[in-house]
């Protein structure tokens, strides 16, 4: 391991071939370019800061949820408004917040982390991002309005029908995540093509950092759940506008479809948010053990494992529904299977741990967190993978706190930790530890203050998705502390917001390599430059920075088919052994995604407010959009950057 | 387990055997006095997952145990800055202690899984009562196969023996769930589902809506009143006579009332004229245990209250307000009261 810098380590391609790299890389600092950027880097911040703030709007619907329970009958929310508020909580807290974020670490480090200059496809890069945001604003614009989702995150027909619910709320739940699922599919083909083609020369598949194996498994997990959810929803959009019959059983409908459909798609997205944030775990925790994760094919070979079961254990949310008990025991077990991998991970982790030399660090005390909490919602999750005890537990407050446990635990901790320590790369700053000590025991002990409770009061019979409920039912002390418990959490999270702006403002500059870092990110300046590597590096092993020979790869000396300063190029290699084929022309800055985007925006509003013509009128902007987007360029080959 | 108190408004001990160890859960249990509780079970399904659970809780609590042993072990031991690193990889044990010991514990729970599910499914002597439950936004129709007459929000059983449950919805999903006797069923739009329950005690047991059915969700409440056979008996040859005659001159007149007013297009008293069917059956009013499947108390006041606008005791529930003389109310509530 190596604890030099970036320009210790080799001084780069000549000053000339520099210059060259920055004229073709750098973009002028104007407002147009603003709006056109596609730059991974800009655009993978964008999604964290996004993301966090749709995290704020959706965590303060938590706090006014929980300030209601505190109390019996208590009238704070009308029932009319919780069940607006705790639809949007988890609403856009699982599509909002969870993807975008770790979509998020993935845009800005995937490319870093396996030595290239931006993601595959740029440009839908940035059209991603803008529909993400879009999409995010159409659902949080529902609420100061009053016409917010109210079905639940989940939606149940007939609940959600017109008859049932009629207004605009539903619509702004099935058209908002149509739209925003346009942004996860292009994200999720973007990461798969990027990590297959563009992969330093050398990486292969035994080399690729367990983070980015996380990112392409979930990113095939969510080109084969989503279109199932947009199914589901285009049939409720139908149904609900053009008085289509699909779930309507009077009409020869079934609504037993829609939950099938919703949690096809539903339990996979779980590891969706997970695996994630697993990957995180596996990027940060053996940096502070000082050494490589014990088992790197064990854990690979889970994520693999877990992506390809994630598929077969839906019905385990629908225990209670009357299905046949044969399907039960199969679901159950293949539930119950599932967890094998995920207990394969922990050892992973325990054992680099108990191997390693451990630095305490405020990143890794996250990821500390996250192992306590993750592995409670790990017990409770085998318990409902037995059907018995699932049709006693489910829909009651031992499934929120479970949940919770699993997702805060399983996601969020990962996610600080992430933030942590990848700021300094990030921003170039570095953050004040102190103040990030305090922020993780705030979180963590806010954390368990709000959830713990909630597996009592579930067991003692308190069914969720309630906007008040009886007092004397043993329910009062413990949604007393939860409520307690949520402000803390609330505190403890804002000083995580406050450190990152305090670092921003006040931090000391970051050094390149400020952990000792195994992966690549480490390998360039922080902030990195534009075109990320001078030289795109020749990985030599799974630990490319702490290995010499790969160091030296960047020095003097370098191929010249490694520099490609003449123009804005990278390079692509083979899909398995990541030999060298060709270089690659990139992108230059374009408004064509956002205005594309916009296109979209209109469109669904169209839609929404049932202004038809206006949708088929920015259809056509969108398709012509796209038509000018795609067009090839007319340019002989050596110009377009292709070697002969 | 818990103590068997006859009623579930009492106070219940945490009996010491299962207290021991269970630390936090101890103490917030121990605040629990009167909870519809999962792990005081009155009945033969409850009991049997209150029993895994206390499996299932004591697994995790020695997972649990090894698991943070080798954290607090790491995070202490292994932080000395000039350790010597051990560069080995240490697979085998990460294969046993994460997959294969795993692989045991959850094959022997996933058969007792298996066993309690099958135990679930069917009670072990056939039901001879069937009750037929009809889900509504927000409140539960409760009838009885073979009997003419309804009541609704309160469903009663003869205790120590099986009785069927026969689940319908008149609208959206709802979940049947009595967490002392039985885990939940869904009432599925368009199916009919079935569940049983076997109180072993008599009590009166709390249910609840347990899936999430719109506005009033939360105010959608039962009771399960588990009596000796004779006492159900009598009770049910009641639920289909004629409702009681007024007594008092009030009543006559609260009955007048009620028979000339709007009531009657929705609710239905036996033998009267009233006959509607949109909200609950009226003929054992008096003796149910709320108003509003568990919003208000079922007392004089908040009666009065409810008719005279129940908007504001259970907003979008589907009886609007009812335009009832102020002189005429105290009669009207001494009638509805009167319905036992």
């Amino acid at each position: 391991m190596s604890s030099s810098t970036a320009a210790e380590r080799g001084t780069g391609p000549d000053p000339a071939a520099m210059a060259a790299l920055d004229s073709h890389w750098a973009a002028a600092p104007t407002l147009r370019n603003w709006f056109a950027t596609v730059d991974h880097k800009r655009i993978g911040r964008r999604y964290l800061v996004t993301a966090a703030l749709f995290f704020g709007f959706a965590g303060a619907s938590a706090l006014a949820m929980r300030t209601q329970l505190a109390g019996p009958e208590a009238g704070v929310l009308s029932a009319r408004e919780y069940n607006q508020l705790f639809t949007m909580h988890g609403t856009a807290m699982i599509f909002l917040f969870s993807t975008p974020m770790l979509f998020g670490f993935g845009n800005f480090l995937v490319p870093l982390m396996i030595g290239t200059r931006d993601m595959a496809f740029p440009r839908l890069n940035a059209f991603g991002y803008w529909v993400f945001l879009f999409a995010g604003l159409f659902m949080w614009a529902s609420v100061p309005a009053g016409a917010a989702p109210n079905g639940g995150w989940f939606a149940y027909v007939p609940l959600t029908d017109e008859r049932h619910t009629p207004g605009l709320h539903l619509d702004v739940y099935t058209l908002g995540l149509l739209f925003l699922g346009i942004s996860t599919t292009a994200g999720a083909i973007n990461f798969i093509v990027t990590a297959l083609k563009l992969r330093a020369p050398g990486m292969s598949l035994n080399r690729v950092p367990i983070f980015v194996w996380a990112i392409v498994a979930t990113a095939f997990m969510v080109l084969f759940a989503l279109p199932v959810l947009n199914l589901d929803n285009a049939l409720l959009f139908l149904d609900r506008r053009f008085d289509t019959r699909f779930f309507e059983p009077e009409r020869g409908g079934n609504v037993l479809l829609w939950q099938h459909l919703f949690w096809i798609f539903g339990h996979p997205d779980v590891y969706i948010i997970v695996m994630p944030a697993l990957g995180i775990v596996s990027a940060v925790l053996p940096v502070f053990c000082r050494r490589g994760i014990v088992g790197y094919p064990l854990v690979v070979f889970s994520i693999v494992a877990i992506a390809i079961i994630s598929f077969g254990v839906w019905v385990h949310h629908m225990f209670a529904t009357g299905l046949p008990q044969l399907s039960y025991g199969f679901f159950s077990a293949a539930s119950t299977v599932i967890t094998i991998p995920s207990g394969l991970q922990i050892f992973a982790w325990l054992a680099t741990m108990l191997f390693g030399r451990i630095v305490l660090s405020v990143p890794f005390l996250f990821v500390v967190g996250f192992l306590v909490t993750f592995v409670i919602g790990g017990f409770t999750g085998v318990m409902f993978a037995l059907t018995a005890f699932d049709q006693q537990t489910t829909d009651t407050y031992f499934v929120v706190a479970h949940f919770h446990y699993v997702l805060f635990g399983g996601a969020v901790f990962p996610i600080l930790a992430g933030i942590y320590y990848w700021l300094p790369k990030i921003t170039g700053r570095m953050f004040d530890a102190r103040l990030g000590r305090w922020a993780f025991w705030l979180v963590f002990l806010g954390m368990n203050l709000t959830f713990f409770p909630m597996h009592v009061s579930g067991l003692l019979g308190m069914p969720r998705r309630v906007y008040t409920y009886s007092g004397g039912l043993g329910w009062d002390a413990l949604n007393v502390l939860a409520t307690v418990g949520a402000y803390v959490l609330a505190v403890g999270l804002l000083l995580v917001a406050i450190g990152v702006v305090h670092a921003l403002r006040r931090g000391d500059p970051a050094p390149d390599d400020p952990w000792g870092g195994d992966s690549l990110e480490w390998a360039t300046s922080s902030p990195p430059k534009p075109y990320n590597f001078a030289v795109i590096p020749r990985v030599r092993s799974l630990h490319p920075v702490w290995d010499p020979a790969t160091a030296e790869s960047t020095g003097p000396g370098a191929d010249e088919d490694r520099i490609l300063a003449e123009g804005r190029r990278t390079l692509f290699t083979s899909e398995f052994d990541g030999r060298p084929e060709r270089a690659v022309e990139m992108p230059e800055e374009t408004l064509k995604p956002l205005v594309a985007a916009v296109g979209l925006l209109v469109l669904f509003l169209g839609l929404l407010f049932a202004w038809y013509w206006i949708a088929a009128g920015s259809g056509a902007l969108v398709a012509g959009t796209l038509a000018t987007w795609l067009w090839p360029p007319h340019r002989a080959p050596e110009e377009a950057g292709m070697t002969t | 387990m818990a103590g068997r108190g006859p009623q579930i408004r009492r106070r219940r001990s945490v009996p010491i055997p299962r207290a021991v160890g269970c630390g936090l859960l101890l103490l917030l249990c121990g605040c629990a006095g009167g909870a519809p509780s999962t792990l005081d079970p009155g009945g033969v399904g409850a009991r049997r997952v209150a029993d895994f659970w206390w499996l299932l809780f004591w697994i995790s609590v020695a997972v649990f145990v090894e698991v943070m042993a080798l954290l607090v072990w790491a995070l202490v031991f292994r932080r000395h800055p000039r350790r010597r690193l051990d560069r080995s990889d240490p697979v085998r044990f990460v294969v046993v202690a994460g997959a294969g010991l795993p692989f045991v514990v959850l094959l022997a729970v996933y058969g007792l899984g298996l066993r309690d599910l099958a135990a679930l499914a069917q009670p072990e002597t056939p039901p001879a009562v069937t009750v037929e439950v009809t889900g509504h936004k927000w409140w539960w129709e409760v009838r009885y196969a073979g009997v003419d007459g309804a009541t609704a929000n309160e469903i009663r059983i003869p205790v120590g023996e099986p009785v069927r449950v026969r689940l319908r919805t008149a609208d959206v999903l709802h979940s049947f769930w009595v967490p002392q006797l039985m885990p939940k069923t869904d009432l599925i739009a368009g199916k009919i589902r079935e569940t049983w329950l076997h109180a072993e005690r008599p009590g009166e047991y709390r249910g609840q809506c347990a899936e999430y059915c719109g506005l009033q969700h939360a105010h959608m409440a039962f009771l399960v009143v588990a009596r000796p056979r004779a006492e159900f008996d009598a009770w049910l040859a009641r639920l289909a006579e004629p409702a009681p005659a007024p007594d008092s001159d009030a009543e006559r007149r609260g009955r007048q009332a009620f028979l000339q007013s709007a009531c009657v297009a929705c609710h239905t008293v036996r033998g009267t004229s009233a006959t509607g069917t949109v909200g609950p059956d009226l003929s054992m009013l008096g003796a149910r245990w709320s108003l509003g499947a568990g919003a208000v108390p079922n007392d004089g006041g908040h009666l009065g209250g409810w008719i005279a606008n129940s908007q504001t005791v259970k907003p979008g529930n589907a009886m609007p307000p009812q335009p009832v003389d102020a002189a005429a109310l105290p009669d009207l509530i001494a009638y509805l009261e009167s319905l036992r």
